[in-house]
């Protein structure tokens, strides 16, 4: 039972970084009809900056605000202006293929001009196990998932109770009705992919202590929010944290209980099962479709 | 155009012929690979240009048809059985692969195919008894047809070359048939063909299974060219590769899968002095051409024509309205 409840938090804890990954997922999907199969570049490069601003001697706190900062005048701006609105009128399919592509000159490009060694990263929270009625839970593992829930719920908490939030949510659900109501579309379209770019700039924090900068850090993560997205609705943002915690938990218990050789499946047998019989995902609504 | 598009392709069939005969082998080699991925991404085309399923999964078939020679081989049995069990488990396996796509579309449907390559490159990596995990499977032979021994480089080339002419004209003659146009009304519009009585469900299966057991056929030629093959030919990264060419070529062109395939498999070699920062430019250069030609490079002819005809038309809307005014 022990062991249980030990796999299972830390499982929560890389469960959440899934769920930030994938709530900018879908984020960007509600806003803007683009799906970024760069998700997981868009983790690793932020992690690069902050390797590179630690190795100038910049403390962790500066160098993950200067991470944000980059993270969203390139990841967020400059994804918007020169990749998704020139595409946005063909649909969805070259958004997908230009994501594909940009996420292979971005990983080559890290490995080309930066190094295709693993970066070692210092750890973020205190390193101490604590010990909780007989379970041991490491302090990285609480803080990891503190800091994560947080961001997960001040995210929500932005769209739901501010006006701004708000705004984006309509922009979301329906432009045409948003931009009739005189909120500024295009601004608040950027104001999402500008929050993508820190919860993935957040992301690379949490993520890199234990799994290192590496170029193609991005790949597995990339998928397992794609599938936690879709897990837990894709247009549904609590979804996102549903179905990153639910692939972090299983995969963890899997790998103890089951097979560790094919811990990499479980969040696809997760996957199928839902889109077999709930399509639109646990928490998700039913699109119609037209003619 | 089609005119052109015969020469064309005429011109390219003497030129691979003729070319390779004085060629070094490693220039066979990689003539003999550019064929191999034609083979798979025109079945790759059939699924994703011509049916308009969007399938990441292609390299997973490509391994099923290269694990199923190599090991048929490994157990004495012949390369002439064991080419069409490969191309006919592909083509179970595509319809099976096919079914989550009778539910869910696009998007849905790219990351389940991707899912499924998953699970096949974990297979082959973990099931050591039967794939060799990692360390693969080597001495692959390479067989003989006839009295004909194939195992020279240029003679398996020709057969190789062979093989690609004759399924390409078995896929020109399924896309003339009514079978070819039920598929491309059913990517077009899926409800409209389902209205007109086009059975969508079979269709759509049927894509996935013919596509995929020309991926099989590709993978098992593939594995007697380079006679070692190991899981890390047929990842997800693999899939997404063949999946650019098409895309890259122009999806739904017959000529498409040529071109993205050189692309894919000449072009690195060229650029060989970039070493790394190729895979970067290469990634660069996708998102360009789909800013600026969503529908692949073999769009540019039809792109121009487009553009004549609405200058013409506008032309002759001006003297329309010009004579207009002065009557």
């Amino acid at each position: 039972m022990t062991d249980f409840l030990q796999l299972f938090f830390s499982g929560m804890a890389t469960g959440c970084i899934y769920a930030l990954a994938a709530l900018g997922f879908t984020l960007l999907w509600q806003a803007s009809g683009t799906i970024n199969f760069a998700q997981g570049e868009f983790v690793m490069l932020p992690a690069f900056v902050m390797v590179i601003m630690l190795h100038q001697g910049l403390p962790l706190t500066l160098a993950f605000l200067l991470a944000c900062g980059v993270a969203v005048l390139l990841l967020g701006w400059l994804f918007k202006r020169g990749l998704v609105d020139p595409l946005f009128k063909h649909g969805m399919m070259p958004i997908v293929v230009a994501t594909i592509g940009l996420s292979i000159a971005m990983r080559n490009g890290v490995r080309a001009g930066y190094s295709s060694e693993p970066q070692p990263f210092p750890q973020v929270f205190p390193d101490v196990v604590l010990n909780v009625a007989g379970v041991n839970v490491s302090g990285s593992d609480i803080g990891t998932f503190v800091f994560a829930l947080c961001l997960v719920l001040l995210t929500q908490a932005f769209l739901n109770r501010t006006v701004t939030g708000r705004a984006m949510q309509a922009v979301a659900q329906n432009t045409e009705s948003a931009a009739v109501l005189g909120i500024d579309v295009p601004r608040m379209i950027f104001y999402t992919f500008a929050i993508n770019a820190v919860l993935a700039a957040a992301a690379a924090l949490l993520v890199t202590p234990t799994y290192l900068a590496k170029f193609d850090m991005g790949e597995s993560l990339g998928t397992k929010a794609f599938f936690a997205a879709i897990i837990g609705g894709f247009n549904n943002s609590r979804g996102a944290l549903l179905g990153g915690l639910l692939v972090g938990v299983s995969e963890n218990l899997a790998a103890a209980y089951i097979s560790s050789a094919y811990k990499d499946a479980v969040a696809l047998v997760i996957f199928m099962v839902v889109i077999l019989f709930k399509p639109q995902g646990l928490l998700g609504r039913k699109e119609e479709r037209k003619v | 155009m089609k005119k052109i598009n015969a020469w064309l392709g005429l011109t390219l069939l003497v030129v691979l012929v003729v070319a390779p005969a004085y060629f070094k082998n490693y220039g066979i080699h990689l003539f003999t690979t550019w064929l191999v991925f034609i083979i798979a991404t025109m079945g790759l085309n059939l699924t994703v240009g011509y049916a308009g399923q969007k399938s990441l999964g292609h390299a997973a078939f490509f391994g099923i048809g290269a694990y199923t020679v190599a090991l048929f081989l490994k157990a004495g049995l012949g390369f002439w059985l064991a080419l069409p069990t490969g191309a006919l488990l592909c083509f179970v396996v595509g319809l099976i692969v096919g079914f989550p796509a009778l539910r869910v579309q696009t998007i849905y449907l790219a990351f389940a195919t991707l899912g499924f390559n998953t699970a096949m490159w974990l297979v082959m990596r973990n099931e050591e008894w039967l794939t060799g995990g990692t360390f693969g499977i080597n001495n692959i032979a390479r067989p003989s047809l006839g009295d004909l021994s194939l195992d020279g480089n240029l003679a398996y080339y020709r057969f190789v070359l062979a093989m690609t002419v004759l399924l390409a004209a078995l896929l020109w003659a399924m896309l003339r048939s009514p079978w070819g146009k039920a598929f491309t009304a059913l990517r077009d519009n899926p409800i409209r063909a389902e209205s007109l009585g086009v059975d969508t469900r079979a269709y759509t299966l049927m894509s996935f299974a013919v596509g995929a057991a020309y991926a099989g056929v590709a993978g098992g030629l593939y594995a007697s060219q380079v006679q070692f093959i190991d899981p890390a030919l047929f990842t997800v990264g693999a899939s997404i590769m063949m999946y650019l060419m098409v895309v890259v070529g122009g999806p739904g062109y017959f000529l498409g899968p040529i071109l993205g395939s050189a692309v894919g498999v000449i072009l690195p070699e060229w650029l060989r002095f970039a070493q790394g920062w190729y895979l970067m430019v290469f990634g660069s250069a996708v998102v360009l051409l789909m800013i600026w030609l969503p529908d692949g490079l073999l769009s540019i002819p039809d792109r121009w024509r487009a553009r004549r005809q609405s200058r013409r038309a506008s032309e002759q809307r001006r003297v329309a309205a010009h004579s207009g005014g002065v009557a």
